[in-house]
């Protein structure tokens, strides 16, 4: 990979319950993850909304696959959350190699979009050589 | 509600979490990996892993009950109406495996405004039984308005 390659496009449609088994699987219940009716009278928000981290794992995912699936290669990688995601809604995580270090660790930029808006942004991840 | 620098630095205690290996394929099937690293051993071991190997993200969930209470803490005085979460890092080190021990303790990393807004930036270490660091996680939460 070289500084301005693409990355591997990453697709995934969370459903309607993906919210509530990742709580599960996570730990993290707070309501405006899987209550839609507390997301909307009490936090105000349009519905509830996908955890963030639930978003990054799916940067994660990418960034692995860009890795050739081994997840030891992945060394680190920061996020900015910012909007919201939401369940049942196709989300797009693409990513562009900004530069490669000299021990060959490829650094990417990575976005998570979903109906147009970042969800996730600024997002990099660093990429041990193969 | 000011910021109490003087905080920064506050650490707080480690705390265990042994991870097994329905935990680990209940994450990995939550979140959508699928390789069969992280759900069957025999693939995992094929590939050089002592057992069943966590997915990165998945320091989330060991690194949780140890956040936790840096989050809460009333001497930080997070405001949780106007509060979200701005911000994550993981640097990773050793693989996490079915069987391991991880040990993580949280500290106060930053605290400081910009724009208006207040920044509470925690960090969490991790280590595993042999005392073999993890992950490293950098959490920064956002307080709009102050």
């Amino acid at each position: 990979m070289q500084a301005g390659d693409a990355i591997p496009e990453l697709k995934v449609t969370p459903d309607r319950w993906l919210p509530h088994r990742y709580a599960g699987a996570s730990g993290d219940f707070n309501p405006i993850h899987i209550d839609p009716e507390f997301a909307k009278n009490t936090a105000g928000l349009p519905g509830n909304i996908l955890h963030g981290l639930w978003t990054m794992a799916q940067v994660a995912r990418a960034a692995t696959q860009a890795g050739g699936g081994d997840p030891r290669r992945l060394r680190r990688l920061s996020v900015q959350f910012r909007g919201m995601g939401f369940p049942e809604k196709e989300i797009t995580v693409s990513g562009t190699v900004s530069r490669v270090e000299d021990d060959g660790t490829v650094v990417v930029d990575l976005v998570a979009e979903q109906d147009g808006k970042q969800i996730v942004r600024n997002a990099e991840a660093e990429i041990a050589a193969g | 509600m000011a910021l109490d620098r003087s905080k920064i630095g506050k650490t707080y205690a480690p705390v265990d979490y042994e991870v097994g290996r329905e935990k680990i394929r209940e994450y990995a099937n939550a979140v959508g990996e699928a390789n069969p690293i992280h759900h069957d051993r025999e693939a995992a071991r094929a590939a050089g892993f002592r057992d069943v190997v966590a997915p990165p993200m998945f320091a989330v969930v060991y690194s949780a009950p140890a956040i936790a209470p840096a989050f809460f803490d009333g001497e930080i005085g997070m405001n949780f109406a106007r509060m979200v979460h701005g911000g994550q890092e993981f640097a990773w080190s050793e693989p996490v495996c079915c069987g391991d021990v991880i040990t993580t303790q949280a500290s106060v990393k930053d605290l400081y405004e910009r724009a208006g807004n207040e920044f509470f930036v925690f960090e969490t270490v991790s280590t595993n039984q042999d005392g073999a660091e993890v992950v490293r996680g950098t959490w920064t939460a956002i307080v709009r308005g102050g």
